[in-house]
């Protein structure tokens, strides 16, 4: 098991040197040269060569390559080339803004959908199982920003239970902290947790047909019993593949939700930064978005190898 | 063998009019039988006879759509079986009543350790008052069913244990609460044959022993001849004949019973030295009324034509296979398996050859190494002219026309998204066949009608047919492009005795009629003493021995084949008279 996961840990190392690599070419591979942005339309080929100098973009690529890269293992991201500010305590601002909103979403999701999968499995072919699988299908069409409008208009428009929009770090103001998160976070568990009831559903019905189950049954434990004793953690394997996926797309895919709520979010920052010809700040944030997605991907990877015995050995035969 | 006991006591189980219906469909017909204590039965009939729903209903555990209709009684236990609701029935399951299922790896969960497994279906029951003493209880039971050092067996999982030592786990879950009656459905039909033995024995033991009811499932009639003391034969759902197994193995009276017996019994051939089928059974003479006309043609294999041997179509030297498997320890070695450890055979042309031994032998690395679908590690291997070790994809093209293989697993070989005539017009496809489509139809016809399919069956797919006819299928498209080797790897396992039957007679004709080689994989001795004129005994990816295969049949050197022979169960043997 150990083995394994050293594996892992390993193959996350050279996944993130490779990411680094591949996020620094593909920057450069844009059009636009930093200082001649930065400089504006009118400036003279004196001013862009001097601002070229001052960012250090006039450097050979490795040299700029490994400035940026050692930057890293030290958490400085560098001096933003258009706000002309340091990156780094803004973006972890933001990466601790979209962390908390997107781990809380996930976890309402699942809170949802492990119970209410579970169960449209269990009553397939009864209506109240056909019930949850239509609402989860509703709720797939349903687009979250929608869920969110609907949701401030009905909860802090008319009832005004709750403020509109905004964010407050926990550390300034926590109830109010929690206050702004209610929404958001139920806007994004909404759709979120649609998708899942559907994969839950389908890896239950999975196990429901198998034959170490029906072995429980024959043991004399109730249908229930059976399946919450021998089906469920069979059943999580493919529902914690779906998670991971989700919970990386959600970092980024959180942004229309931010834009809603107005939370300063590392989507939002995103946006604004590639609209601003903001090179590096784009860099940075998409290096850490390739950065927690590999951790969530460690994360799993060690579950998986928690949860099923069988990863555990791997004693596949390789060629 | 207690018969004739005539005491009048209630019966162990006691079942009435047993029906079972999907919708309007029936499945299984008034079945009526009763059973004494201690009593072990045989329930006998083919894939969709109704043999396991019985088994299913009498648990409790039918699905959903299937409705069990008559009565079941259980000594000791009030309510009819069928209508006592799911509540009083889990106190039955497991604790009265238990059952062994066949497939021993999927009826195990996979993520939770041995131990605990056994362990659960005591402490469902409460027939041990602590989590700590069943746990000691189970790895007990483990002993009993004489696994090997129990105690790690109990922290094992599952796939960490071989498949017969998985069936002994189930086992000693389904007597760990030592049980009235056990069910047990097809327990050795997925175990290799010298473990199958083994199994039978355990099971045969442990119910004596207990005094516990067997209601034993099974399409193989020399496992009941073994096991049992009375047979039941159902056909499509409905009971055709019980009685001792004397009577049913001697004198069977309904034609099925007859016909049934006549295709399980292998070692003996019609006058034309085909096995008997369903449709040949009224001339098959039961065993054990065949004492001495037993040395002629009829108790080996059937005589044939000696075709000259030609030479060397397949030669392999030295081959060896090895596979790395992952580390167990962080910088320790990559521990080696080895498939094939210097295996070295020539078979020429013409000649039939059936590879033996059981799972893990190496027999189907072998295979794949023949057919160009895996390389070896070291040594070579020339089959019809061509050297596969080394080989590109490109250079293996005349190997690929030369041999073809027909699968053990007719359902999974066959894409099911494609037409049989698309299926069988394939290897007319391979570059450097000149046919058109009006010439491949006319081959794809051609074939069928040689395997003994309708010409309509052409358009149809896969799941349209039976097991025996997917295997059919195969066969047609192995042999459309008139390959001058065919390998067949466990050809008859995944299918019914009757159809087993008929499927080995169309291939030793196909053999005779295209003048092929046959190289032939099986577990099962006797298939291939009916088929092959040669053997290759194998072994932890050895050669352990080769030759004849009557004399080594008769005559075996190897102790490994000795035991392979004495393993496999014969109809005629398990009823001859004890020595």
């Amino acid at each position: 098991m150990l083995v394994r996961i050293a594996g892992n840990l390993a193959r996350f190392v050279l996944s993130l040197l490779a990411a680094t690599l591949a996020v620094f070419a593909l920057m450069r591979v844009l059009p636009g040269d930093p200082a001649a942005i930065a400089a504006g339309e009118n400036a003279t080929p004196e001013v862009v060569a001097g601002l070229a100098k001052q960012f250090g973009t006039d450097r050979p690529l490795p040299v700029q390559y490994w400035d940026w890269f050692s930057g890293l293992w030290r958490g400085d991201f560098g001096v933003s080339y258009v706000t002309r500010t340091d990156i780094s305590p803004l973006v972890a601002d933001k990466v601790q803004v979209s962390l908390i909103l997107v781990t809380l979403a996930m976890a309402l999701a699942l809170a949802i959908a492990i119970p209410a999968g579970t169960i449209a499995a269990v009553r397939h072919n009864k209506p109240s199982g056909a019930v949850i699988a239509a609402a989860s299908q509703l709720g797939i069409a349903v687009p979250g920003f929608l869920l969110g409008i609907v949701l401030v208009s009905f909860f802090a428009l008319r009832l005004g239970w709750l403020p509109a929009n905004g964010w407050v770090a926990p550390g300034v103001d926590f109830a109010g902290f929690l206050a702004r998160l209610v929404l958001p976070v139920i806007a994004l568990a909404g759709v979120q947790s649609a998708i899942l009831v559907r994969y839950v559903r389908s890896a239950v019905l999975e196990v429901m047909h198998e034959d170490y189950l029906r072995t429980a049954r024959a043991k004399g434990l109730s249908p229930l019993g059976a399946l919450v004793r021998h089906g469920l953690r069979n059943a999580a394997i493919p529902v914690l593949t779906v998670t991971s996926v989700q919970f990386s797309a959600l970092i980024i895919g959180a942004v229309v939700i931010e834009r809603v709520f107005v939370i300063p979010g590392l989507g939002s920052m995103l946006l604004s930064a590639v609209g601003n010809r903001d090179l590096l700040t784009v860099q940075s944030v998409v290096m850490v978005l390739v950065a927690i997605t590999l951790v969530v991907n460690l994360l799993v990877d060690v579950l998986y190898t928690i949860v099923d015995p069988r990863i555990r050995a791997a004693a596949q035969g390789e060629r | 063998m207690s018969q004739g006991n005539e005491i009048q006591e209630e019966p162990l189980l006691r079942v009435e009019n047993l029906g079972i219906t999907a919708g309007d469909t029936p499945l299984v017909t008034e079945l009526s039988f009763s059973m004494a204590s201690g009593e072990r039965i045989g329930l006998i009939g083919e894939s969709g006879s109704g043999k396991s729903l019985t088994a299913t209903a009498l648990l409790g555990l039918l699905p959903d759509e299937l409705t069990p209709s008559g009565s079941a009684h259980l000594r000791g236990f009030a309510p009819d079986l069928f209508t006592a609701g799911d509540k009083a029935m889990r106190g039955l399951r497991g604790d009265e009543i238990s059952m062994v299922f066949q497939e021993p790896l999927s009826a195990l969960n996979p993520l939770m350790k041995i131990g605990a497994q056994v362990a659960e279906v005591m402490l469902v029951h409460r027939t041990v008052p602590t989590r700590a003493a069943a746990q000691r209880r189970a790895i007990e039971l483990l002993a009993s069913v004489k696994i090997p050092d129990p105690a790690q067996a109990a922290g094992a999982y599952p796939h960490q244990l071989s498949g017969g030592q998985r069936q002994r786990v189930m086992i000693a879950m389904a007597l760990a609460n030592d049980p009235q009656l056990l069910l047990a459905d097809e327990p050795t039909t997925a175990l290799d044959v010298t473990v199958q033995s083994q199994v039978l024995e355990l099971i045969s033991a442990q119910v004596r022993e207990r005094g516990t009811g067997l209601l034993f499932i099974t399409h193989d009639l020399a496992v009941v001849a073994n096991m049992c003391t009375r047979v039941l034969v159902l056909n499509k759902g409905r009971l055709v004949e019980s009685g001792d197994i004397e009577k049913i193995f001697t004198a069977p009276a309904h034609p099925y019973t007859r016909a049934l017996l006549a295709a399980s019994d292998i070692s003996a051939t019609d006058a034309r030295g085909r096995l008997f089928t369903v449709d040949t059974a009224a001339g098959y003479v039961p065993p054990a009324l065949r004492t001495e006309v037993a040395k002629g043609p009829a108790a080996g294999a059937p005589e044939r034509s000696v075709r000259p041997a030609g030479e060397a179509l397949i030669t392999a030297t030295n081959l060896d296979r090895t596979y790395h498997r992952a580390r167990t320890r962080a910088f320790g070695p990559r521990p080696v398996v080895k498939a094939l450890d210097d295996v070295s055979f020539s078979i020429a042309a013409g000649e039939r050859v059936g590879i033996v031994g059981e799972s893990g032998s190496g027999k189907s690395t072998l295979l794949r190494i023949l057919a160009g679908l895996d390389a070896p590690s070291t040594g070579s291997a020339v089959v019809a002219g061509t050297e596969v070790a080394g080989a590109r994809e490109a250079d293996l093209a005349p190997l690929r026309r030369q041999l073809q293989i027909v699968f053990q697993d007719p359902m999974g070989s066959l894409d099911p998204r494609m037409k049989v005539s698309d299926i069988i017009a394939e290897p007319l496809l391979v570059p450097g066949q000149k046919l058109d489509a009006r010439g491949r139809e006319a081959a794809v016809h051609q074939m069928l009608g040689l395997v003994g399919l309708e010409p309509e069956s052409a358009s149809r797919y896969p799941h349209q047919f039976s097991g025996g006819q997917r295997q059919r299928i195969s066969i047609a498209r192995a042999l459309v492009n008139r390959p001058s080797i065919l390998v067949a790897d466990e050809p008859v396992s995944a299918l019914d005795v009757s159809v087993r039957a008929q499927v080995l007679n169309l291939i030793a004709d196909l053999v005779d009629e295209y003048a092929l080689t046959l190289l032939m994989v099986s577990h099962d001795l006797s298939v291939v003493r009916h088929l092959c004129e040669r053997v290759i005994v194998m072994k932890d990816g050895r050669i352990v021995e080769s030759g004849d295969t009557e004399q080594i049949y008769n005559d075996p050197v190897h102790p490994y084949t000795a035991q392979l022979v004495a393993s496999s169960l014969d109809l005629a043997r398990e009823l001859a008279p004890n020595p």
